[in-house]
């Protein structure tokens, strides 16, 4: 699904990611975890497509597609979601309208049917009620005045409603405490879950994979995947430590 | 009333048939090859609320492309009564509002705003409010939305007379510009001559979001219809006052026509 390779990038000036390679196929749960500074929200946005974020070697295949040709909005109706370590706030738009204009926007650039008020309200509910969240919370302006808890929450039901193929999620588990963490993570399962779909979650502890339980963990250092395996690899690090398990000058 | 003489600023340009000159403040930012059209201007409309009563008046200057348009009102609020100004001011090369305001006893005046410039527009809404009796509140909530070269500028004089106590004023001046070669200018003034007054005053000159733009986009959302929906949410409220529905809605139609032709 999504073919990551010798990928290389450049914020003002400085090179962050330095040959980052990694193959995610459909229905595989993938955890990227790494210590402060490694590049891993670097990653999260250069899929993305955030502007500043510059590709300057390498290349990235999602569904047969030069994902780095897309604009980000091109990218997401292409079914990419990146799922904010820190979700922005906008004043004056509610969550309805913000979710409907979006979903709306990505079935039009699909050449599919638009969902009418009624159509939509439903589908909301649904996924609200999957996450625990208010339809009262959903009237409100996008992220403003929620708590830490209740933007990640808020973050899976926009995931929820827009259905991708491919989640990038940055973070999601940081500001969460343990109830919420199982809420987000069971999300996560049920909306994500599934043979044609895939993750990948980005993460500085092995919390969240109790919840989520990834079929690949990667270390990502100074840049690069310094090291690959199983779920028993996010164990390791957490008992010992980045340092001890890649070696203390890759870590850097 | 007896030591205190208002100032309009008709008063001042009103009856002279000389065209006004940059260094007459309320013409300072104007476009006067445009007002050379139309000079000299004819009376302005005068509205007399009577004590106690409720009025409520809009204007959505939406003039043809190249035209000069200047709308002049001159109000007064008798005691007690409340009068609510809705202006829409979009159209025309020039497009220029003025309202002279003075207020009685214990009466309120209301004034929401919104211009939406784009091209070599000039937009402007000139205001004086004298607060010439006690106890009287005005509030003026002012969003502009400035593209290519437009220049929209709110220029807003308060004047609380010496028997004037208890006056409450706020003005709220918020610009948006869309591209670096627009200008948005925002001038409070304050003459006050009574000791207990509140009058509070903001303006803010800023961008569209870069991080809410991203977010949308990250989210599916088209530019064109990210920027439409963060535009609009900047200038929603300034109508929301408005009593008539079909006033309103027609007011809103017109504000988001425009926003979508500016993006």
């Amino acid at each position: 699904m999504l073919t990551i390779d010798q990928l290389t990038n450049e914020i003002d000036g400085k090179a962050i990611l330095k040959g980052l390679s990694l193959q995610i196929n459909a229905g595989e749960i993938h955890a990227i975890m790494g210590p402060n500074g490694a590049g891993k929200s670097t990653l999260a946005y250069t899929l993305g497509g955030r502007p500043g974020y510059e590709v300057t070697g390498g290349t990235a295949t999602f569904d047969g597609a030069d994902l780095f040709d897309l604009d980000p909005h091109e990218r997401a109706a292409a079914g990419l979601f990146l799922g904010f370590q820190y979700p922005v706030e906008i004043p004056g738009v509610s969550n309805l309208q913000f979710l409907r204009e979006s979903l709306n926007s990505q079935k039009r650039a699909r050449g599919e049917k638009e969902l009418n008020g009624g159509e939509f309200i439903r589908l909301a509910k649904e996924k609200a009620a999957l996450l625990g969240l208010d339809m009262d919370m959903l009237k409100r302006p996008v992220n403003v005045g929620f708590s830490g808890g209740e933007k990640k929450r808020a973050e899976m039901v926009q995931m929820g409603i827009l259905d991708p193929k491919l989640a990038i999620l940055d973070e999601t588990d940081s500001g969460l405490d343990i109830d919420a963490l199982k809420i987000v993570g069971a999300g996560i399962n049920a909306i994500m879950r599934k043979p044609e779909k895939a993750v990948l979650l980005i993460t500085h502890y092995q919390r969240l994979l109790d919840y989520v339980k990834p079929d690949y963990v990667h270390v990502l250092a100074g840049g690069r995947i310094v090291k690959s395996g199983g779920p028993e690899l996010a164990l390791e690090l957490e008992r010992e430590g980045y340092s001890d398990v890649v070696g203390a000058e890759v870590v850097g | 009333m007896d030591e205190f003489e208002p100032q309009g600023i008709e008063n001042k340009a009103m009856n002279m048939l000389d065209l006004p000159t940059r260094r007459d403040e309320s013409w300072r930012y104007s476009d006067l090859s445009a007002l050379q059209s139309v000079w000299p201007l004819p009376a302005p409309v005068r509205i007399d609320v009577a004590a106690g009563e409720a009025a409520h008046h809009h204007l959505l200057q939406d003039a043809a492309d190249g035209a000069t348009a200047v709308h002049d009102y001159v109000v007064t609020v008798a005691d007690g009564a409340r009068c609510d100004f809705h202006v829409l001011n979009i159209g025309g090369q020039l497009g220029r509002v003025t309202i002279d305001v003075t207020l009685g006893r214990g009466s309120h005046f209301e004034l929401g705003g919104a211009i939406l410039g784009s091209g070599d527009q000039t937009l402007e809404i000139v205001t004086s409010v004298t607060h010439a009796q006690p106890d009287a509140t005005s509030g003026q909530t002012i969003r502009s939305i400035l593209s290519e070269r437009a220049t929209g500028s709110y220029l807003g004089r308060i004047a609380v007379a010496r028997d004037a106590q208890r006056t409450d004023a706020f003005q709220s001046v918020k610009a948006m510009l869309l591209d670096r070669t627009a200008t948005a200018n925002a001038k409070p003034e304050l003459e006050i001559y009574a000791d207990d007054v509140k009058c509070a005053h903001g303006a803010t000159v800023g961008e569209l979001d870069k991080a809410a733009l991203f977010y949308m986009a990250s989210r599916g959302m088209d530019p064109a219809t990210a920027k439409t929906l963060l535009l609009r949410s900047f200038v929603a409220g300034v109508f929301d006052s408005v009593a008539d529905e079909a006033v309103k809605d027609r007011l809103e139609a017109a504000a988001i026509a425009k926003l979508e032709a500016m993006v």
